[in-house]
């Protein structure tokens, strides 16, 4: 599962720079979090630490859980949504392998219904910020929550895209008025989607390596650019473009590292499609109609709640049996 | 008020004309009581719960006259499989009526045995041959390991002989895996 | 993971293969035992040889310790419809019979014959047969005496595959493919007995009569390919390359390769007008009904960790180490010895094990060689088990199912269907030994079956044994009957059904009578013997007052139409339930009276049992004197018969007692 870790690389080297050290910070945190944890619950549960450390798998967790929160979050928002992740979504499951829920995603949803505040205040791309947080700023504020003198919090911060747009959009704002926001770039927000891009690179580099098949990606990105589409073709003043969803929120971290996972998932080649697929169509219409920005978690979480059924229903002919 | 009280009533009406109309037509079919539990049985035919054999011990557990843990040839797993037919809590076996010992068949020692036709009439199962004043001898396959022929015997030449492990009934074994991988030269 | 790519690749060479879903390519390993020629072994000393070789029932033995058998002598006959010949593989003694270590995966002893070899290798007759031109049928038939099995692994015994014809064959398909990394045997026979090879299948062709043959082989086999392609030129036989993965050499996946067909899971290919013979089972056939001679030697790859790893035509209970000798000996590390290929093989007890006709490959393995297996992690559902599954199972779901015994669910989802290649645990990424699970989930459902079948049979058995005892007491009581009938005729005059009414009226107080002293007296479990004993003074006094008079059995009933065999029925009936009735009573007398104290069960049963076994005697003796107008024997059995059942019933009773006592007691604490 080391590979699942270098294919973030690339991505969290464009969030570090777009956005400033502070991430590092926050993956380190949730990454000594993790194997603290899980080391504890191993020991409390007499199980071997070593080998289970040393698969990566609470790593990974920690990674998906630290990069779907904002980056300048104080320091224990990550810590317990990473120690509930490792402690109650997995380890209390019966740990690695029998998770029904994928961790990084509950702890996610932890998080941001117990602090919908911190959870919603994004900070913005260093090239947008009316002031530019150094490194130690950035330290600082995560453990301390001081900002230097003379800056406020709302220099630092600014909506999501997709925040934004929900709530212009009751202002019956027009959506080109909306696009021209400078938070808005080429593909989806300005920053992030290249971010978004990096992990792409990184997707293709697990399929390459055949640590994920095509499916999940393909049929949840399909998913959401097809809902999307049909909705931007009925009117698109009113929704945004296909390729806007496919490059806002966790609709790319999503689609190749946390649909992924393949614990909490379907195995089914055909049980995938579905999965992906129905993952993405809850994800739009928490976006569109939902009270929280993006729905990525959520959709995730429900999904998993099918995937013994999905199974059940996709599998596939044996050889020699008539379907 | 009352339009409501109709629709209500209508209501009723209709769903229990629908489930009524649904117990005829989608009917379970199912085996009587007995047999089935009759088919979770080991069909030792040995007594030991107390019963004269094994339909009726079926019937007296059926009639709740019997508890569902005096089957030792069944084993645990048969208190399991009765627990979960009959509804009940499992419970572990009732040790007055015996243990459970490996499966085994009856054998005779055939210098010994003088003829008397007593283990043939034990026999539940008629698997043992012989008449009168000649030597009888047990058909293995047939014998269900009861040992009701043991007791009967005057002269004591009967002996259970637990089934050993051939190639034959030799079963893979659940998978252990190894602490430390064991190297045999 | 890469086979897809490769497959992609060489499907464009070889277009009229048929892909399979799955399959893997490990690190093949052939071309170590393929350096030199086949070899020939020294005579070993003697030969071990298992009667459990093939797939079936075990042969009979033939032979006695102390014969002098020639070579290719029938020394174990095939019994019943599946099962194979054995015969001895050179001329020698037949030193023992009895339990020896055989190739198994248990690693337990089987039953064995040695043959201490004498190194002249005289033959016994051998009689070739006109292939060409005898009637199919006795050639098919004669196969039942050469001992031939299927050598690609599988060890079924060939008269059968020809024989079994339901459909007719249409193609033949010669497995040559060999997929299993290591095993080199068929493609050294191909190289080196191609023209023989040829000829087998011809004679095959002849006898099920298929027009289609093709020859699959994978293309990993250049040199093997050529030689076949060379001896077919001019036969209609087609040589087809098949690309090289990992199951390829399965009979279902080999034949869905070479024709796109599926054969049905719940199918023989036979049934759908396939046959799959391996290289090395035609040419056995091609020696056998051309020279005569049966099923002695195969050739073997003796390969991996040992000096010089090559193929062996070895004879039949050749000992391994004998084997491993002429190929240069075992390098100093090696661990164990393994039979078969690396996937679906499996560890050998010993080195001292008989080469048998299932072993086409030995492998010396090593902790080099072969690393072993790091700890199992927990499945992470990654699903590549099922990508790499040739059936297209979901290996997951089983193993989910195999680990906690839900055996009904592994059933459901196709468990049986597994071919046990060990695709899924090559590529497991936790290193789970799934093939493991699921064989252990296999032969659980089969003993549960087993056991099952046994419960049923043993059922049909106790069901019949009880209807045959309520008929013999019915036919006794018409007995009983019929001479009541011979007795009124000559000598009983008629009686007013009052009087019977009268008498039965008494015999019904009398019962009831001793069934109050009876339940009186009962105070001990001793008292179970008193039941029997009242009992059989009853039987003796209704018996005698039945013979005593016609008189009394002059009983045309309430029911005038009634006969009376059916009087007779409801009479013992009658008595029975009085019985049952009064060992009622007395259990539950013993129950109330008996205080905690008393003796456990099992005193109770001996005391039992002594009773029976006394009044066995004491019936028995009476016997001997029989009452009043019984004069044939017979009866003397039939009353034997009723005690015993009676004291059957009167057990039966007491443990239920026992059994209310026992519970009464423990509510009373």
């Amino acid at each position: 599962m080391s590979k699942v870790l270098i294919a973030l690389v690339p991505g969290i080297i464009v969030y570090a720079w777009l956005f400033g050290g502070g991430i590092l910070i926050t993956l380190a945190l949730a990454t000594a979090t993790a194997l603290i944890t899980e080391a504890m619950m191993l020991k409390l549960r007499k199980r071997p630490v070593q080998p289970f450390l040393s698969d990566y798998s609470a790593i990974i967790t920690a990674w998906l859980l630290a990069l779907a929160i904002p980056p300048l979050a104080p320091w224990w928002l990550i810590v317990v949504g990473t120690a509930f992740a490792i402690i109650i979504a997995k380890q209390l499951y019966g740990g690695l392998g029998y998770n029904p829920f994928n961790p990084a995603m509950i702890g996610y949803a932890v998080l941001l219904i117990s602090f919908p505040v911190i959870m919603t205040k994004w900070p913005a791309a260093l090239s947008l910020a009316q002031t530019q947080l150094s490194f130690m700023d950035q330290f600082h504020y995560i453990f301390s929550s001081t900002l230097p003198m003379n800056v406020s919090i709302d220099a630092v911060t600014s909506a999501t895209p997709l925040d934004y747009l929900k709530t212009q959009l009751k202002l019956n704002q027009s959506m080109t008025t909306i696009q021209s926001a400078p938070i808005f770039g080429v593909l989806g927000s300005k920053g992030s989607e290249w971010i978004a891009l990096a992990y792409l690179a990184g997707g293709v580099f697990l399929w390459q390596q055949r640590i994920i098949t095509w499916h999940l990606p393909i049929a949840f990105l399909g998913s959401i650019a097809a809902i999307s589409g049909v909705f931007w073709l009925i009117d698109s003043t009113q929704f945004a473009n296909p390729l806007f969803h496919l490059f806002s929120g966790a609709s790319i971290l999503g689609a190749f590292f946390i649909l992924t996972d393949p614990i909490s998932g379907p195995t089914t080649p055909k049980g995938k499609l579905y999965f992906a697929a129905g993952a993405g169509l809850i994800t739009y219409l928490v976006r569109i109609y939902g009270g929280y920005p993006d729905g990525v978690a959520f959709a995730v979480i429900f999904m998993n709640i099918c995937v013994p059924l999905i199974d059940m229903y996709t599998q596939p002919r044996v050889f020699g049996h008539q379907k | 008020m009352l339009i409501a009280l109709y629709i209500m009533l209508g209501l009723a009406l209709l769903l229990g004309a629908v489930l009524g109309y649904a117990a005829l037509k989608f009917k379970v079919e199912g085996d009587p009581l007995i047999a089935r539990i009759d088919a979770i049985l080991p069909q030792t035919q040995c007594g030991q719960c107390g019963y004269p054999g094994c339909k009726p011990y079926a019937t007296a557990i059926a009639n709740g006259e019997a508890d569902i843990n005096q089957c030792p040839p069944g084993g645990d797993e048969g208190v399991h499989a009765l627990a979960d037919l009959m509804g009940m809590e499992y419970k572990p076996l009732n040790a007055e009526h015996g243990e459970t010992k490996p499966k085994a068949v009856a054998f005779i020692e055939e210098d010994l045995c003088i003829g008397c036709t007593l283990c043939i009439q034990a026999c539940p199962v008629d698997a043992i041959l012989g008449a009168a004043k000649h030597m009888h001898t047990i058909v293995a396959s047939e014998c269900t390991g009861c040992e009701l022929c043991v007791a009967p015997c005057p002269v004591d030449c009967i002996t259970m002989e637990t089934i050993e492990e051939t190639p034959d009934n030799w079963k893979w074994k659940y998978p252990t895996i190894p602490i430390k991988p064991v190297i045999n030269l | 993971m890469n086979a897809p790519i490769n497959i992609a690749g060489l499907l464009k060479k070889t277009k009229d293969v048929f892909r399979f879903h799955g399959g893997v390519h490990p690190p093949e390993n052939k071309a170590q035992s393929t350096q030199l020629p086949i070899g020939k072994l020294p005579m070993p000393e003697k030969l071990v040889l298992p009667l459990r070789q093939h797939i079936g029932n075990i042969p009979k033995i033939k032979v006695a310790i102390g014969d002098h058998v020639l070579k290719g002598q029938l020394i174990a006959e095939a019994e019943g419809a599946v099962s194979a010949a054995i015969h001895a593989p050179t001329s020698g003694v037949i030193s023992a019979i009895g339990e020896a270590i055989i190739p198994h995966p248990s690693g337990l002893p089987d039953h064995c014959i040695t043959i201490t070899t004498d190194g002249k290798e005289s033959w016994a007759e051998r009689y070739p047969q006109d292939w060409r031109n005898a009637d199919i049928t006795t050639l098919i038939g004669s196969l039942r005496l050469s001992g031939i099995v299927g050598l690609g692994g599988a060890t079924f015994p060939t008269q059968i595959k020809l024989g079994s014809g339901k459909a007719a064959i249409h193609t033949l398909i010669i497995n040559a493919a060999e997929c299993e990394p290591y095993i080199t045997c068929d493609d050294m026979l191909m190289r080196e007995y191609h023209a023989e090879i040829v000829h087998g299948i011809t004679i095959v062709q002849r006898l099920i009569g298929a027009s289609n043959i093709i020859i699959g082989i994978e293309d990993n086999k250049p040199e093997a390919i050529k030689a076949m392609r060379a001896a077919t030129t001019n036969t209609a036989i087609q040589v087809k390359m098949v690309p090289t993965l990992y199951p390829s050499g399965d009979a279902r996946r080999l034949v869905h390769l070479v024709l796109g067909q599926e054969v049905p899971h719940d199918k023989r290919s036979t049934e759908v007008g396939i046959q799959v013979f391996n290289v090395a089972t035609v040419l056995a056939l091609y020696r056998y009904f051309e020279f005569g001679e049966p099923a002695l030697s195969r050739v073997v790859s003796m390969t991996g960790n040992v000096k010089q790893p090559q193929n062996f035509e070895v004879l039949f209970g050749t000992p391994l180490v004998d084997l491993v000798k002429a190929a240069g000996g075992a390098k100093a590390d090696t661990s164990n010895f393994i039979m078969g290929g690396p996937m679906m093989g499996f560890n050998l007890p010993s080195d001292n094990v008989p080469i048998t006709k299932a072993a086409n490959c030995i492998i010396a393995a090593s902790p080099t060689l072969f690393e072993p297996p790091p700890p199992a992690m927990p499945c992470i559902r990654c699903a590549r088990c099922a990508d790499a599954c040739p059936v297209n199972l979901q290996p997951q779901e089983l193993y989910w199912f195999a680990k906690s015994d839900n055996f009904e669910k592994a059933h459901e989802y196709n468990l049986f269907d597994c071919i046990e290649c060990g695709a899924c645990s090559y590529v497991c990424p936790s290193d789970i030994p799934l093939v493991q699970y699921y064989r252990y989930a296999k032969s659980e459902i089969i003993a549960l079956d087993k056991a099952k079948e046994a419960a049923d049979i043993a059922r049909e058995r106790n069901e019949f044994r009880l209807a045959r005892i309520e008929r013999e007491k019915q036919e006794r009581a018409a007995k009983h009957a019929a001479r009541a009938q011979g007795a009124k005729s000559t000598e009983a005059p008629n009686e007013s059904p009052a009087v019977t009414d009268k008498q039965a009226a008494i015999a019904a107080a009398i019962a009831r009578a001793k069934a109050q002293k009876t339940s009186d007296e009962a105070a001990a479990p001793k008292n179970i013997s008193n039941i029997s004993d009242a009992t059989k003074a009853e039987i003796a006094e209704i018996d005698a007052r039945r013979a005593a008079a016609g008189l009394t059995e002059q009983v045309t009933n309430r029911q005038p139409n009634v006969d009376d065999k059916d009087k007779q029925a409801k009479i013992a009936a009658a008595i029975a339930r009085a019985k049952a009735q009064k060992a009622e009573a007395n259990a539950s007398t013993v129950s109330k009276d008996v205080p905690a104290k008393q003796p456990v069960i099992d005193a109770e049963k001996q005391a039992k049992i002594d009773a029976a076994i006394e009044r066995a005697k004491t019936l028995k003796s009476a016997a001997a004197t029989p009452p009043t107008n019984d004069l044939n024997a017979k009866p003397v059995a039939d009353l034997e018969k009723q005690a015993k059942i009676e004291a059957a019933i009167a057990r039966a009773k007491a443990q239920k007692a026992a059994a209310l006592k026992a519970k009464e007691d423990q509510s009373k604490e």
